[in-house]
Protein backbone atom coordinates (compact mmCIF):
# COMPACT_ATOMS: atom_id res chain seq x y z
CA UNK A 1 0.00 0.00 0.00
CA UNK A 2 2.88 2.14 1.14
CA UNK A 3 4.48 1.37 -1.84
CA UNK A 4 1.71 2.35 -4.43
CA UNK A 5 1.52 5.54 -2.54
CA UNK A 6 4.88 6.39 -3.32
CA UNK A 7 4.84 5.81 -6.79
CA UNK A 8 1.58 7.31 -7.35
CA UNK A 9 3.40 10.60 -4.94
CA UNK A 10 5.83 11.00 -7.62
CA UNK A 11 4.26 10.40 -10.41
CA UNK A 12 0.18 9.89 -10.59
CA UNK A 13 -0.34 9.67 -14.01
CA UNK A 14 1.62 6.45 -14.32
CA UNK A 15 -0.76 3.89 -15.97
CA UNK A 16 -2.53 1.04 -13.63
CA UNK A 17 -1.15 -1.40 -16.20
CA UNK A 18 2.59 -0.24 -15.30
CA UNK A 19 1.77 0.16 -11.66
CA UNK A 20 0.37 -3.07 -11.61
CA UNK A 21 3.65 -4.25 -12.98
CA UNK A 22 5.91 -2.22 -10.42
CA UNK A 23 4.13 -3.57 -7.21
CA UNK A 24 3.54 -7.30 -9.09
CA UNK A 25 0.16 -7.23 -8.68
CA UNK A 26 -2.72 -7.66 -11.17
CA UNK A 27 -3.84 -4.49 -12.41
CA UNK A 28 -7.57 -5.37 -10.90
CA UNK A 29 -5.86 -5.14 -7.77
CA UNK A 30 -4.10 -1.98 -8.16
CA UNK A 31 -7.16 -0.17 -9.66
CA UNK A 32 -9.12 -1.87 -6.15
CA UNK A 33 -6.90 -0.63 -3.74
CA UNK A 34 -6.65 3.26 -5.69
CA UNK A 35 -10.18 3.08 -5.50
CA UNK A 36 -10.17 2.63 -1.67
CA UNK A 37 -7.54 5.01 -1.05
CA UNK A 38 -9.59 7.73 -2.78
CA UNK A 39 -12.75 6.68 -0.82
CA UNK A 40 -10.48 6.84 2.44
CA UNK A 41 -9.42 10.24 1.26
CA UNK A 42 -5.96 8.94 1.93
CA UNK A 43 -5.38 10.08 -1.67
CA UNK A 44 -6.73 13.55 -1.65
CA UNK A 45 -6.48 14.10 -5.41
CA UNK A 46 -4.57 14.46 -8.40
CA UNK A 47 -2.20 17.90 -9.26
CA UNK A 48 -0.07 18.71 -11.74
CA UNK A 49 2.92 21.05 -10.56
CA UNK A 50 3.03 23.74 -13.21
CA UNK A 51 5.55 26.15 -13.23
CA UNK A 52 3.34 29.39 -14.05
CA UNK A 53 6.20 31.74 -14.26
CA UNK A 54 7.47 30.04 -17.25
CA UNK A 55 4.05 29.46 -18.60
CA UNK A 56 3.96 33.58 -18.57
CA UNK A 57 1.35 33.97 -16.35
CA UNK A 58 2.48 36.41 -13.78
CA UNK A 59 0.51 34.97 -11.04
CA UNK A 60 1.49 36.66 -7.01
CA UNK A 61 1.58 34.64 -4.20
CA UNK A 62 1.89 35.69 -0.73
CA UNK A 63 2.80 34.47 2.65
CA UNK A 64 1.52 35.74 5.29
CA UNK A 65 1.80 34.99 8.73
CA UNK A 66 -1.57 35.34 10.52
CA UNK A 67 -2.14 36.16 14.39
CA UNK A 68 -5.42 35.14 15.98
CA UNK A 69 -7.25 35.58 19.58
CA UNK A 70 -8.31 31.68 20.50
CA UNK A 71 -11.63 30.94 21.21
CA UNK A 72 -13.32 28.89 23.49
CA UNK A 73 -14.46 25.72 23.02
CA UNK A 74 -13.13 25.70 19.61
CA UNK A 75 -9.04 27.26 19.86
CA UNK A 76 -8.00 28.03 16.17
CA UNK A 77 -10.39 25.43 14.22
CA UNK A 78 -13.36 28.36 13.59
CA UNK A 79 -11.42 30.81 12.76
CA UNK A 80 -9.04 29.06 10.46
CA UNK A 81 -12.06 27.68 8.57
CA UNK A 82 -13.63 30.94 7.71
CA UNK A 83 -10.11 31.43 6.26
CA UNK A 84 -9.37 28.15 4.31
CA UNK A 85 -12.79 28.32 2.81
CA UNK A 86 -11.89 31.19 0.65
CA UNK A 87 -10.60 30.07 -2.75
CA UNK A 88 -7.81 32.45 -2.88
CA UNK A 89 -6.30 30.73 0.41
CA UNK A 90 -3.78 27.67 -1.10
CA UNK A 91 -2.64 26.40 2.35
CA UNK A 92 -3.42 27.38 5.59
CA UNK A 93 -0.89 25.41 8.09
CA UNK A 94 -1.51 25.88 12.53
CA UNK A 95 1.86 26.93 13.23
CA UNK A 96 3.91 26.75 16.46
CA UNK A 97 6.29 30.06 17.73
CA UNK A 98 5.33 33.73 16.62
CA UNK A 99 2.01 33.37 14.96
CA UNK A 100 -0.58 30.93 14.56
CA UNK A 101 -1.32 30.49 10.80
CA UNK A 102 0.80 30.21 8.10
CA UNK A 103 -1.71 31.58 4.92
CA UNK A 104 -0.56 31.27 1.48
CA UNK A 105 -3.12 33.05 -1.04
CA UNK A 106 -2.88 33.28 -4.44
CA UNK A 107 -4.01 36.27 -7.23
CA UNK A 108 -3.65 37.66 -10.45
CA UNK A 109 -1.94 41.07 -9.03
CA UNK A 110 -0.68 42.66 -6.54
CA UNK A 111 -3.52 44.95 -5.95
CA UNK A 112 -5.75 41.83 -5.95
CA UNK A 113 -4.44 39.82 -3.15
CA UNK A 114 -3.26 43.06 -0.86
CA UNK A 115 -7.02 43.97 -1.08
CA UNK A 116 -7.83 40.42 -0.29
CA UNK A 117 -6.35 40.55 2.91
CA UNK A 118 -7.22 44.09 4.08
CA UNK A 119 -10.91 43.41 3.46
CA UNK A 120 -11.68 39.97 4.01
CA UNK A 121 -8.74 38.48 6.31
CA UNK A 122 -7.65 41.23 8.32
CA UNK A 123 -11.53 41.94 9.46
CA UNK A 124 -12.04 38.17 10.64
CA UNK A 125 -12.60 38.49 14.04
CA UNK A 126 -10.33 37.11 16.06
CA UNK A 127 -7.71 37.55 13.40
CA UNK A 128 -5.26 40.10 15.67
CA UNK A 129 -2.58 41.00 13.18
CA UNK A 130 -1.19 39.97 9.66
CA UNK A 131 1.77 40.36 8.29
CA UNK A 132 2.38 39.62 3.93
CA UNK A 133 5.34 38.52 2.33
CA UNK A 134 5.32 38.21 -1.44
CA UNK A 135 7.33 35.23 -3.18
CA UNK A 136 10.06 36.40 -5.50
CA UNK A 137 10.45 33.69 -7.13
CA UNK A 138 10.25 29.96 -6.16
CA UNK A 139 13.22 27.23 -6.00
CA UNK A 140 11.76 24.19 -5.28
CA UNK A 141 8.38 23.28 -4.80
CA UNK A 142 6.93 19.76 -3.49
CA UNK A 143 9.89 18.23 -3.79
CA UNK A 144 10.48 19.17 -7.48
CA UNK A 145 13.33 21.80 -8.27
CA UNK A 146 11.97 24.12 -10.71
CA UNK A 147 14.94 24.77 -12.72
CA UNK A 148 17.25 21.99 -12.55
CA UNK A 149 19.73 22.10 -14.97
CA UNK A 150 21.08 18.22 -13.46
CA UNK A 151 20.90 15.86 -16.16
CA UNK A 152 22.32 12.37 -17.50
CA UNK A 153 25.63 13.20 -18.07
CA UNK A 154 27.23 9.15 -18.29
CA UNK A 155 28.73 7.86 -21.01
CA UNK A 156 26.38 5.65 -23.51
CA UNK A 157 28.11 2.29 -22.72
CA UNK A 158 30.40 1.67 -19.89
CA UNK A 159 31.44 -1.83 -18.31
CA UNK B 1 56.58 2.75 -38.74
CA UNK B 2 56.02 0.03 -36.19
CA UNK B 3 55.46 1.10 -32.96
CA UNK B 4 53.17 -1.57 -31.79
CA UNK B 5 55.87 -3.66 -32.08
CA UNK B 6 57.56 -1.67 -29.50
CA UNK B 7 55.33 -1.98 -27.00
CA UNK B 8 55.13 -4.81 -24.05
CA UNK B 9 54.16 -7.84 -25.43
CA UNK B 10 51.90 -7.99 -22.25
CA UNK B 11 49.68 -5.18 -23.20
CA UNK B 12 49.73 -5.96 -26.84
CA UNK B 13 48.45 -9.19 -26.00
CA UNK B 14 45.33 -7.98 -23.96
CA UNK B 15 42.07 -7.91 -26.06
CA UNK B 16 40.87 -4.18 -26.27
CA UNK B 17 37.52 -4.26 -24.23
CA UNK B 18 34.50 -5.37 -26.39
CA UNK B 19 32.56 -2.41 -25.27
CA UNK B 20 34.19 0.20 -26.61
CA UNK B 21 32.98 -0.56 -30.12
CA UNK B 22 29.69 -0.06 -29.35
CA UNK B 23 30.43 3.45 -27.34
CA UNK B 24 31.90 4.69 -30.58
CA UNK B 25 28.67 4.05 -32.51
CA UNK B 26 26.07 4.57 -30.03
CA UNK B 27 27.99 8.01 -28.98
CA UNK B 28 27.20 9.43 -32.25
CA UNK B 29 23.33 8.66 -32.42
CA UNK B 30 20.66 10.83 -31.73
CA UNK B 31 17.83 9.14 -30.15
CA UNK B 32 20.14 6.51 -28.31
CA UNK B 33 18.19 4.69 -25.33
CA UNK B 34 20.93 2.87 -23.66
CA UNK B 35 20.58 -0.22 -21.59
CA UNK B 36 24.67 -0.46 -21.92
CA UNK B 37 25.48 1.49 -18.77
CA UNK B 38 27.41 0.19 -16.01
CA UNK B 39 26.47 3.16 -13.33
CA UNK B 40 23.46 3.89 -11.35
CA UNK B 41 21.40 6.67 -13.05
CA UNK B 42 21.14 8.63 -9.94
CA UNK B 43 23.65 11.93 -9.13
CA UNK B 44 25.63 11.22 -6.10
CA UNK B 45 23.30 12.39 -2.83
CA UNK B 46 23.21 16.09 -2.21
CA UNK B 47 24.15 15.75 1.58
CA UNK B 48 27.65 13.77 0.31
CA UNK B 49 28.31 16.15 -2.78
CA UNK B 50 27.14 19.07 -0.19
CA UNK B 51 30.57 17.71 2.30
CA UNK B 52 32.94 17.69 -0.47
CA UNK B 53 32.25 21.49 -1.56
CA UNK B 54 32.38 22.50 2.89
CA UNK B 55 35.91 20.28 2.28
CA UNK B 56 37.07 22.45 -0.39
CA UNK B 57 36.09 26.06 1.33
CA UNK B 58 37.95 24.48 4.16
CA UNK B 59 41.17 23.96 2.22
CA UNK B 60 41.01 19.92 1.81
CA UNK B 61 43.09 19.91 -0.88
CA UNK B 62 46.69 17.90 -0.32
CA UNK B 63 47.83 14.27 -0.35
CA UNK B 64 46.10 12.36 2.63
CA UNK B 65 48.09 9.21 4.77
CA UNK B 66 49.05 6.72 1.67
CA UNK B 67 46.40 3.92 2.99
CA UNK B 68 43.67 7.14 2.85
CA UNK B 69 42.04 9.28 5.80
CA UNK B 70 42.29 7.59 8.87
CA UNK B 71 38.93 8.91 9.66
CA UNK B 72 36.93 7.31 6.58
CA UNK B 73 39.10 3.74 7.64
CA UNK B 74 37.27 3.69 10.69
CA UNK B 75 34.00 4.23 9.58
CA UNK B 76 34.58 1.51 6.86
CA UNK B 77 36.01 -0.79 9.82
CA UNK B 78 32.55 -0.02 11.73
CA UNK B 79 30.43 -1.05 9.05
CA UNK B 80 31.91 -4.27 8.09
CA UNK B 81 31.45 -4.75 12.22
CA UNK B 82 27.65 -3.83 12.45
CA UNK B 83 26.88 -5.27 8.95
CA UNK B 84 28.60 -8.76 9.05
CA UNK B 85 30.60 -8.79 12.94
CA UNK B 86 34.04 -8.47 10.90
CA UNK B 87 36.94 -6.80 12.97
CA UNK B 88 39.26 -4.98 10.98
CA UNK B 89 41.74 -2.98 12.22
CA UNK B 90 41.84 0.88 11.18
CA UNK B 91 45.31 0.97 11.19
CA UNK B 92 47.03 -2.24 9.38
CA UNK B 93 43.53 -3.69 7.57
CA UNK B 94 42.57 -0.73 5.29
CA UNK B 95 43.59 0.66 1.92
CA UNK B 96 41.77 3.19 0.58
CA UNK B 97 42.28 3.39 -3.14
CA UNK B 98 41.19 5.02 -6.44
CA UNK B 99 38.18 2.73 -7.09
CA UNK B 100 37.97 -1.10 -6.78
CA UNK B 101 39.46 -1.31 -10.06
CA UNK B 102 43.08 0.41 -8.71
CA UNK B 103 42.49 -2.21 -5.84
CA UNK B 104 41.65 -5.52 -7.75
CA UNK B 105 45.21 -3.90 -10.05
CA UNK B 106 46.74 -3.71 -6.70
CA UNK B 107 45.70 -7.19 -5.33
CA UNK B 108 47.10 -8.96 -7.71
CA UNK B 109 50.45 -7.31 -8.23
CA UNK B 110 50.78 -8.04 -4.95
CA UNK B 111 49.95 -11.50 -4.70
CA UNK B 112 50.96 -12.73 -8.76
CA UNK B 113 54.09 -14.30 -9.63
CA UNK B 114 54.75 -14.73 -13.12
CA UNK B 115 52.62 -18.11 -14.16
CA UNK B 116 50.80 -17.92 -11.21
CA UNK B 117 47.47 -19.05 -12.13
CA UNK B 118 44.08 -17.04 -11.12
CA UNK B 119 40.59 -18.51 -11.13
CA UNK B 120 37.90 -16.22 -12.72
CA UNK B 121 34.31 -17.40 -12.65
CA UNK B 122 32.83 -15.94 -16.06
CA UNK B 123 30.69 -14.36 -17.16
CA UNK B 124 32.57 -11.77 -15.36
CA UNK B 125 33.84 -8.03 -14.98
CA UNK B 126 35.42 -7.07 -18.18
CA UNK B 127 39.11 -6.37 -16.13
CA UNK B 128 39.72 -9.13 -14.00
CA UNK B 129 41.17 -11.06 -16.43
CA UNK B 130 43.39 -8.32 -17.97
CA UNK B 131 44.95 -7.10 -14.34
CA UNK B 132 45.56 -11.20 -14.29
CA UNK B 133 47.27 -10.78 -17.25
CA UNK B 134 49.04 -7.26 -16.52
CA UNK B 135 50.36 -8.49 -13.19
CA UNK B 136 51.85 -11.36 -14.67
CA UNK B 137 49.52 -14.34 -13.72
CA UNK B 138 47.29 -16.17 -15.77
CA UNK B 139 43.72 -16.01 -16.39
CA UNK B 140 41.60 -19.09 -15.85
CA UNK B 141 38.30 -18.94 -16.99
CA UNK B 142 35.40 -20.99 -15.26
CA UNK B 143 31.97 -20.70 -17.08
CA UNK B 144 28.87 -20.28 -14.84
CA UNK B 145 26.07 -21.86 -16.45
CA UNK B 146 22.42 -20.05 -16.34
CA UNK B 147 21.03 -23.49 -15.35
CA UNK B 148 22.73 -22.73 -12.20
CA UNK B 149 21.42 -18.99 -12.29
CA UNK B 150 25.39 -18.24 -12.90
CA UNK B 151 26.81 -19.56 -9.41
CA UNK B 152 29.40 -21.29 -9.33
CA UNK B 153 30.66 -24.62 -7.55
CA UNK B 154 33.57 -26.12 -6.22
CA UNK B 155 32.81 -28.65 -9.15
CA UNK B 156 33.16 -26.32 -11.63
CA UNK B 157 36.61 -24.97 -9.89
CA UNK B 158 38.25 -28.16 -9.45
CA UNK B 159 38.03 -29.22 -13.39
CA UNK B 160 40.48 -26.28 -13.34
CA UNK B 161 42.69 -26.20 -10.38
CA UNK B 162 46.54 -26.91 -11.12
CA UNK B 163 49.28 -27.00 -9.16
CA UNK B 164 49.76 -23.37 -10.14
CA UNK B 165 46.29 -22.13 -8.59
CA UNK B 166 47.00 -19.46 -6.33
CA UNK B 167 44.00 -17.31 -6.45
CA UNK B 168 40.57 -17.24 -6.94
CA UNK B 169 38.76 -14.21 -7.53
CA UNK B 170 34.74 -14.00 -7.39
CA UNK B 171 32.39 -10.87 -7.98
CA UNK B 172 28.72 -11.71 -6.40
CA UNK B 173 26.46 -10.10 -6.89
CA UNK B 174 28.05 -10.14 -10.63
CA UNK B 175 27.96 -7.81 -13.08
CA UNK B 176 27.07 -8.64 -15.59
CA UNK B 177 24.36 -11.78 -15.23
CA UNK B 178 22.61 -10.39 -11.57
CA UNK B 179 23.52 -13.74 -10.01
CA UNK B 180 24.24 -13.77 -6.00
CA UNK B 181 25.64 -16.67 -4.10
CA UNK B 182 23.76 -17.85 -1.39
CA UNK B 183 25.49 -18.57 1.90
CA UNK B 184 25.95 -22.61 1.31
CA UNK B 185 26.86 -21.51 -1.66
CA UNK B 186 29.53 -19.39 -0.57
CA UNK B 187 30.50 -22.27 2.66
CA UNK B 188 31.22 -24.77 -0.18
CA UNK B 189 33.80 -22.27 -2.20
CA UNK B 190 35.30 -21.34 1.13
CA UNK B 191 35.88 -25.29 1.96
CA UNK B 192 37.15 -25.23 -1.55
CA UNK B 193 39.77 -22.34 -0.78
CA UNK B 194 40.73 -23.83 2.31
CA UNK B 195 41.67 -27.26 0.79
CA UNK B 196 43.38 -26.33 -2.23
CA UNK B 197 45.36 -23.30 0.17
CA UNK B 198 43.76 -20.14 -2.81
CA UNK B 199 43.92 -16.47 -1.32
CA UNK B 200 40.12 -15.26 -2.22
CA UNK B 201 39.68 -11.81 -3.82
CA UNK B 202 36.28 -10.80 -3.25
CA UNK B 203 34.55 -7.92 -5.32
CA UNK B 204 31.80 -6.88 -3.79
CA UNK B 205 30.92 -3.60 -5.23
CA UNK B 206 27.62 -4.20 -5.79
CA UNK B 207 26.87 -6.25 -2.15
CA UNK B 208 24.56 -3.00 -1.10
CA UNK B 209 22.07 -3.92 -4.18
CA UNK B 210 20.42 -7.54 -3.53
CA UNK B 211 16.59 -7.95 -3.82
CA UNK B 212 13.84 -9.79 -2.73
CA UNK B 213 14.95 -10.15 0.56
CA UNK B 214 18.40 -12.43 -0.18
CA UNK B 215 20.96 -10.34 2.35
CA UNK B 216 24.60 -10.27 0.57
CA UNK B 217 26.69 -12.54 2.52
CA UNK B 218 30.10 -11.27 2.92
CA UNK B 219 32.66 -13.77 1.66
CA UNK B 220 35.65 -12.64 4.47
CA UNK B 221 33.00 -13.20 7.34
CA UNK B 222 32.48 -16.91 6.81
CA UNK B 223 34.32 -19.10 9.27
CA UNK B 224 37.64 -19.09 8.54
CA UNK B 225 38.15 -16.53 5.76
CA UNK B 226 38.98 -13.63 6.87
CA UNK B 227 42.80 -14.02 6.70
CA UNK B 228 42.76 -15.59 3.26
CA UNK B 229 40.38 -12.85 1.66
CA UNK B 230 40.97 -10.06 -0.06
CA UNK B 231 37.73 -8.37 0.45
CA UNK B 232 37.22 -5.64 -2.15
CA UNK B 233 34.48 -2.77 -1.63
CA UNK B 234 33.65 0.77 -2.68
CA UNK B 235 31.01 3.96 -2.92
CA UNK B 236 30.61 3.19 -6.44
CA UNK B 237 27.73 1.47 -7.05
CA UNK B 238 25.42 2.06 -3.61
CA UNK B 239 25.60 5.61 -3.23
CA UNK B 240 26.28 6.60 -7.30
CA UNK B 241 29.53 7.78 -6.28
CA UNK B 242 31.43 6.36 -9.94
CA UNK B 243 33.21 9.29 -10.76
CA UNK B 244 34.54 9.97 -7.48
CA UNK B 245 36.86 6.77 -7.89
CA UNK B 246 36.71 5.76 -4.36
CA UNK B 247 37.31 1.93 -3.18
CA UNK B 248 38.72 0.17 -0.77
CA UNK B 249 40.84 -3.37 0.07
CA UNK B 250 40.28 -4.88 3.46
CA UNK B 251 42.45 -7.88 4.71
CA UNK B 252 45.33 -9.19 6.51
CA UNK B 253 48.41 -6.32 8.00
CA UNK B 254 50.40 -8.46 5.10
CA UNK B 255 48.56 -8.43 2.20
CA UNK B 256 47.38 -4.68 3.02
CA UNK B 257 51.15 -3.63 4.04
CA UNK B 258 52.11 -5.38 0.63
CA UNK B 259 49.36 -3.61 -1.90
CA UNK B 260 50.12 0.08 0.21
CA UNK B 261 53.89 -0.35 -1.37
CA UNK B 262 52.73 -0.34 -4.77
CA UNK B 263 49.69 2.12 -4.33
CA UNK B 264 52.34 4.55 -2.62
CA UNK B 265 54.86 4.38 -5.66
CA UNK B 266 52.22 4.41 -8.49
CA UNK B 267 49.14 6.48 -6.84
CA UNK B 268 50.34 7.60 -3.57
CA UNK B 269 46.62 8.06 -2.61
CA UNK B 270 43.05 8.54 -3.39
CA UNK B 271 42.14 12.39 -4.06
CA UNK B 272 41.36 13.90 -0.55
CA UNK B 273 38.30 15.35 -1.76
CA UNK B 274 36.63 12.23 -2.92
CA UNK B 275 37.60 10.46 0.48
CA UNK B 276 35.62 13.19 2.41
CA UNK B 277 32.51 12.33 0.50
CA UNK B 278 33.06 9.27 1.52
CA UNK B 279 32.93 9.60 5.05
CA UNK B 280 29.83 11.57 4.54
CA UNK B 281 28.26 8.68 2.27
CA UNK B 282 28.80 6.59 5.54
CA UNK B 283 27.80 8.52 7.73
CA UNK B 284 24.32 9.63 6.59
CA UNK B 285 24.04 8.08 3.06
CA UNK B 286 22.25 4.97 4.07
CA UNK B 287 18.89 6.07 3.61
CA UNK B 288 19.19 7.66 0.15
CA UNK B 289 21.33 4.26 -0.77
CA UNK B 290 18.19 2.68 0.09
CA UNK B 291 16.02 4.98 -1.94
CA UNK B 292 17.74 4.26 -4.86
CA UNK B 293 18.25 0.08 -3.97
CA UNK B 294 13.93 0.17 -3.59
CA UNK B 295 13.82 2.00 -7.20
CA UNK B 296 16.54 -0.69 -8.58
CA UNK B 297 14.32 -3.50 -7.58
CA UNK B 298 10.91 -2.28 -8.88
CA UNK B 299 12.63 -1.59 -12.52
CA UNK B 300 14.36 -5.01 -12.42
CA UNK B 301 10.80 -6.79 -11.79
CA UNK B 302 10.04 -4.91 -15.02
CA UNK B 303 12.10 -5.34 -17.22
CA UNK B 304 12.43 -9.09 -16.44
CA UNK B 305 8.67 -9.09 -17.30
CA UNK B 306 9.54 -7.13 -20.02
CA UNK B 307 11.57 -9.39 -21.70
CA UNK B 308 10.20 -12.46 -20.63
CA UNK B 309 7.17 -11.39 -22.37
CA UNK B 310 9.48 -11.09 -25.76
CA UNK B 311 10.49 -14.76 -24.98
CA UNK B 312 13.87 -14.31 -24.16
CA UNK B 313 14.85 -16.64 -21.64
CA UNK B 314 16.25 -14.50 -18.78
CA UNK B 315 17.72 -15.40 -14.82
CA UNK B 316 15.83 -13.38 -12.49
CA UNK B 317 18.63 -11.27 -11.59
CA UNK B 318 18.84 -11.64 -7.75
CA UNK B 319 21.92 -8.50 -6.95
CA UNK B 320 23.52 -5.69 -9.09
CA UNK B 321 21.17 -3.66 -11.85
CA UNK B 322 21.76 -6.20 -14.78
CA UNK B 323 20.02 -8.76 -16.68
CA UNK B 324 21.17 -11.38 -19.13
CA UNK B 325 18.90 -12.65 -21.19
CA UNK B 326 19.70 -15.26 -23.62
CA UNK B 327 19.57 -14.41 -27.11
CA UNK B 328 20.58 -17.91 -29.01
CA UNK B 329 16.57 -17.76 -30.33
CA UNK B 330 17.32 -15.49 -32.56
CA UNK B 331 20.09 -16.94 -34.41
CA UNK B 332 21.93 -13.88 -33.99
CA UNK B 333 25.43 -13.97 -31.84
CA UNK B 334 25.72 -11.55 -29.23
CA UNK B 335 27.79 -9.16 -30.64
CA UNK B 336 25.80 -9.54 -34.05
CA UNK B 337 22.44 -9.01 -31.73
CA UNK B 338 23.69 -5.70 -30.12
CA UNK B 339 24.74 -4.18 -33.00
CA UNK B 340 22.23 -5.01 -35.28
CA UNK B 341 20.07 -3.58 -31.95
CA UNK B 342 21.44 -0.58 -32.47
CA UNK B 343 21.31 0.00 -35.86
CA UNK B 344 17.84 -0.23 -36.57
CA UNK B 345 16.62 0.48 -33.09
CA UNK B 346 18.83 2.62 -31.39
CA UNK B 347 18.74 0.29 -28.15
CA UNK B 348 22.28 0.37 -27.15
CA UNK B 349 23.43 -3.06 -24.86
CA UNK B 350 26.30 -4.92 -24.29
CA UNK B 351 27.25 -8.29 -25.86
CA UNK B 352 27.40 -10.91 -23.29
CA UNK B 353 30.74 -11.97 -25.20
CA UNK B 354 32.26 -8.78 -23.55
CA UNK B 355 32.12 -10.49 -20.41
CA UNK B 356 34.05 -14.08 -21.37
CA UNK B 357 33.65 -16.82 -23.72
CA UNK B 358 30.84 -18.07 -21.64
CA UNK B 359 28.48 -15.19 -22.16
CA UNK B 360 28.26 -15.88 -25.84
CA UNK B 361 24.59 -16.34 -26.31
CA UNK B 362 23.54 -13.60 -23.86
CA UNK B 363 23.44 -9.60 -23.90
CA UNK B 364 23.58 -7.39 -20.50
CA UNK B 365 20.97 -4.84 -19.83
CA UNK B 366 21.09 -2.80 -17.46
CA UNK B 367 18.43 -1.24 -15.85
CA UNK B 368 19.85 1.41 -13.77
CA UNK B 369 18.03 4.00 -16.38
CA UNK B 370 14.27 5.79 -15.78
CA UNK B 371 11.13 3.12 -16.02
CA UNK B 372 10.03 5.14 -18.80
CA UNK B 373 13.12 4.19 -21.25
CA UNK B 374 13.11 1.03 -19.98
CA UNK B 375 9.69 0.80 -21.25
CA UNK B 376 10.68 2.14 -24.45
CA UNK B 377 13.20 0.02 -25.03
CA UNK B 378 11.36 -2.81 -24.55
CA UNK B 379 8.88 -1.88 -27.09
CA UNK B 380 12.07 -1.18 -29.59
CA UNK B 381 13.27 -4.67 -28.82
CA UNK B 382 10.11 -6.21 -29.30
CA UNK B 383 10.09 -4.24 -32.78
CA UNK B 384 13.65 -5.43 -33.48
CA UNK B 385 12.65 -9.33 -32.57
CA UNK B 386 9.81 -9.18 -34.96
CA UNK B 387 11.69 -8.48 -38.23
CA UNK B 388 15.19 -9.54 -37.47
CA UNK B 389 15.99 -13.26 -37.48
CA UNK B 390 18.89 -14.97 -38.86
Amino acid sequence: MRELLELLEHDARRPVSELAALLHRSEYEVEKQIQELEKNKIIMGYNALINWEKYGDNTVTSIIEVNLMPQREVGFDAIAERIYRFDEVRTVYLMSGSFDLLVIIEGKSLQEVANFVATRLATIEGVTATRSHFMLKPYKKDGIIMDDKECDRRLVVSP
Amino acid sequence: MKWESRLSPVVNAIAPSGIRKFFDIAAEMEDVISLGVGEPDFVTPWTIRESCVYGLEQGYTSYTANRGLLELREEIVCLQQNRYDLSYNAKEDVLITVGVSEALDLAMRALLAPGDEVLIPEPCYVSYKACAALAGGVAVPVPARIENEFRITPTDLEAHITNRTKVLLIGYPNNPTGAVMSKDDLLAIAKFAEQHDLIVISDEIYGDLTYGGEEHVCFAALPGMKDRTILLNGFSKAYAMTGWRIGYALANPVFIAAMTKIHQYTMLCAPVTAQIAAIEALRHGEKYMKKMVAEYDRRRGFIYDGLTKLGLKCFEPRGAFYIFPDITSTGYTSSEFAENLLMSEHVALVPGSAFGDCGEGYVRCSYATSLDKIAEALARMENFLKNHHK
